[in-house]
């Protein structure tokens, strides 16, 4: 089986796509967190500002056509109060400077007659400055006396710090935040495919059923298609074992014909030569017919498996009736079967299906093993598991080959002129595992082989 | 301790004169040094000499200019003329407040040092390192047996019930000329208004005025007064013949004034100002000893409202030119009576 390519990884594009995002999120929080407090910061700035202007502009009293400004102490020491700043004013009346700092620049007043603000550098510092003027009337006529008051912007500025260091945190835990719920999601989308890849993976080798589970609108398709080729998998396949069952049916009938009518001829003959032409030709017959007889019972055995029945099996019993039904025909051959084995156990099966697979057993013992040999089948119970083992006297299996028995064609070395398919240990093999157990081939220590059959017991 | 060598050299020679008016100069450390760190301060030379040596101790190859001078006239010396002194010490709060607000005084991060209280440090600009309080200075014999007065309340009964004893005989500030009189006077305006009947009162006695603490404590002294109001208890306290005097913190509220070190912009060793500057700081505000206080002078352990004159923008308000003029006047009305 060829690996596919690997390009790129959905979960690693989903996790980037996300995280990039985040990541440009978490700035455009920083960025807005930090602009609103800026304004924030700046507004209550001006506040003040105009506040301490207010209260200077409300000092002024006339008195004799005289203006006098009683300056507030509080008016210039609640600027200072938080942080320490600088802080410069300057009174006018309309365009004669009457106190404080003469170059302070003043900001356009407004329409409203409200504060106006401005922001600038005065000796040598930035200064935010906020101006309130009322009109009054002196000797001269109508004028303006306007207040300005400026301060340095230190504590706005710590502020500001201040600020910039919580929004880069809440930045910060955004995206620690957007990281760890990118990876969640982007684990939780491929899990449907996870799951739709284990489910796939656990089947057995001929399970082809469509996949039912149901799955998300997305995957849908893939599963669509995937149903689709398991349908057609499995047509194919049935059509194939059909073939293969029906061609070996209807091999077998004519085959028995032929070697009805060839023992006859045999049991006529007088001449030697044609006798012994005879017999080979009845011992190919046999070989085809049990060849046949075997592909039947291998597209049955297929079949089963496919719709693997589950009932209670005694393997006692079915041990003790294989071996019954064998014996005529070991008899023939003079081989003793033994069953030893006294306790039974019971396990879920499929009755039919056992039984074949240790028939196939003991019809191969009995085929390959000499005249006069033994053969010992023996139920057992032992680390939780059923084991029948089936041992011989005869030649045992060439050790070179033990891995590659179990293939389907495949024979002995040692075995040649023994009528025989190569399927019986393909099927012993194929009925075990359908049932969750395992068959071990080997050979005794002492000769001959030995084969067991492992159910595991719930 | 005194590896250094003192020199003295008083100016009142005219050759050296510049427009600004010196009252006294010295020159600590090596004459021939090429690293001088020159200041101008209003202290007198005996009271920061102890300061100098120690920084001279810890910076040897170093000299100190000291000139000292009226608080007026260092604000002349920085605005005007632009003379380069490395460190400006002044009681002056309020033109030393102006000056830093106004630009003149570089910004200087000192050395951190445990248990700095907030008012000490003004953006970086002003340093205080002494708390002087303004006390009521007393004549023991003079008074005979009339009673001590704890505070106004008590000092405006004792003037108001014998005029006759204190006529011409009470002393303050005239605050036209001394600015820290001013401030002293300003301060007390704001903490209360005995002060405008204290000095009706002492109007009314004809009340002599004052350019300095030290002639109002002299002035007792020698029995021209036998009460000086609002003068510098430090320098009461610093005198040898301190036991004639009571010297009276009054427990109504006691102003405290500061006195700030800087350095001014100009300055041509403002590495060496920074030096001293922390150098100040730690001996003034550390455990080893405080400049310009008595051991009796400890203001933590005195229970009076302490009035400490707080360092910021507000002190500019009575520099004001239209809120000087109404104060001066208001002033002048109290006290000048005939």
């Amino acid at each position: 089986m060829s690996t596919p390519v690997a390009h790129g990884s959905i979960r690693r594009r989903l996790l980037l796509s996300l995280l990039v995002s985040a990541a440009v999120l978490a700035v455009v929080v920083y960025f807005m967190v930090q602009s609103v407090a800026r304004q924030v910061a700046q507004e209550s700035q001006d506040n003040v500002l105009a506040a301490s202007a207010l209260s200077i502009l409300d000092s002024a009293r006339f008195s004799g056509g005289q203006i006098n400004v009683d300056l507030p102490y509080s008016a210039l020491s609640m600027l200072d109060s938080i942080s320490d700043e600088r802080v410069f004013y300057a009174i006018q009346l309309g365009d004669e400077f009457l106190s404080g700092y003469q170059n302070l620049p003043s900001p356009e007043s407004t329409p409203g007659g409200g504060p106006a603000f401005l922001s600038a550098e005065f000796l040598g510092e930035e200064v935010r400055i906020a101006s309130v003027q009322r009109r009054v009337s002196t000797d001269i006529g109508q004028s303006f006396l306007q207040v300005s008051v400026a301060q340095t912007l230190s504590g706005q500025k710590q502020a500001l710090a201040r600020i910039s260091r919580t929004s880069m945190g809440i930045g910060a835990g955004f995206f620690a935040i957007s990281v760890l719920l990118a990876t969640i999601v982007a684990r939780s989308t491929i899990r449907p495919l996870d799951r739709l890849t284990a489910s796939v993976s656990r089947r057995g080798p001929k399970d082809l059923r469509p996949v039912a589970a149901p799955v998300p609108t997305e995957m849908v398709p893939l599963v669509t298609s995937l149903n689709s080729l398991m349908r057609r998998l499995q047509h194919s396949l049935m059509r194939s074992e059909d073939f293969i069952a029906e061609a070996a049916h209807r091999v077998r009938t004519p085959l028995a014909v032929v070697r009805t009518k060839a023992e006859i001829v045999q049991r006529k003959s007088d001449d030697p030569e044609t006798r012994a032409a005879l017999k080979e030709m009845i011992h190919a017959i046999d070989d085809s017919s049990r060849t046949a007889g075997q592909l039947l019972d291998h597209a049955m055995v297929t079949f089963r498996l496919d719709h693997l029945l589950r009932e209670e099996v005694s393997l006692l019993r079915m041990v003790h009736d294989t071996v019954e039904r064998l014996r005529p025909v070991s008899d023939l051959k003079d081989i003793d079967i033994d069953a030893t084995g006294t306790e039974d156990i019971i396990i879920d099966g499929d009755p039919i299906l056992l039984q074949n697979a240790l028939h196939n057993l003991l019809d191969n013992a009995v085929k390959y093993a000499p005249s006069g040999a033994q053969i010992t089948v023996s139920l057992t119970q032992r680390e939780g598991a059923a084991s029948i083992s089936i041992t011989d006297t005869g030649l045992g299996f060439p050790e070179a080959e033990l891995d590659h028995l179990t293939e389907r064609f495949s024979r002995g070395a040692n075995a040649q002129n023994i009528v025989g398919s190569g399927l019986g240990l393909t099927i012993v093999k194929e009925v075990v595992e359908a049932h969750g157990g395992k068959m071990q081939i080997g050979n005794n220590t002492g000769g001959g082989a030995c084969v067991s059959l492992l159910f595991t017991l719930s | 301790m005194r590896q250094f060598a003192l020199y003295i050299v008083l100016i009142f020679t005219a050759g050296w004169a510049t427009a600004f008016e010196t009252e006294d100069f010295a020159r600590f450390g090596p004459s021939d040094s090429q690293t001088v760190l020159k200041i101008v301060s209003t202290a007198d030379i005996r009271f920061f000499e102890p300061m100098i040596a120690s920084f001279l101790a810890a910076q040897p190859g170093t000299a100190i200019d000291y000139t000292v001078v009226s608080s007026t006239e260092l604000q002349k010396a920085i605005v005007e003329e632009g003379a380069a002194f490395d460190i400006a010490i002044s009681s002056a709060m309020d033109l030393q407040t102006k000056l830093a607000n106004d630009g003149w005084v570089q910004r200087y991060e000192i050395r951190s040092i445990d248990a700095l209280p907030d008012w000490a440090v003004w953006n970086d600009m002003l340093f205080a390192f002494t708390q002087e309080p303004a006390a009521i200075v007393v004549s023991k014999s003079g008074l005979g047996n009339l009673p001590i007065p704890r505070d106004r309340h008590d000092l405006i009964n004792l003037l108001r019930q014998h005029p006759d004893v204190f006529r011409g005989r009470v002393g303050t500030y005239d605050v036209r000329q001394s600015g820290l009189g001013y401030l002293f006077a300003t301060q007390d305006t704001r903490a209360s208004e005995t002060y405008w009947r204290l000095t009706e009162v002492m109007g009314a006695l004809e009340a002599q005025l004052y350019c300095c603490s030290s002639d109002m404590i002299e002035a007792v002294k020698t029995g021209e007064l036998l009460i000086a109001y609002n003068v510098l208890a430090s320098y009461a306290f610093n005198r040898e013949d301190r036991d004639d005097f009571a010297i009276i913190l009054p427990s109504d509220f006691t102003t405290v004034m500061l006195r700030t070190a800087m350095i001014p912009r100009n300055s041509q060793s403002s590495e060496l100002a920074g030096l001293f500057v922390d150098h100040l700081m730690i001996r003034s505000h550390g455990s080893e000893f405080k400049l310009l206080t008595h051991p009796a002078l400890n203001l933590n352990q005195i229970e009076v409202a302490l009035n400490r004159i707080r360092i910021g923008p507000g002190l500019l308000v009575y520099l004001d030119q239209l809120k000087k003029r109404a104060f001066l006047s208001e002033w002048e009305n109290a006290i000048v009576q005939n």
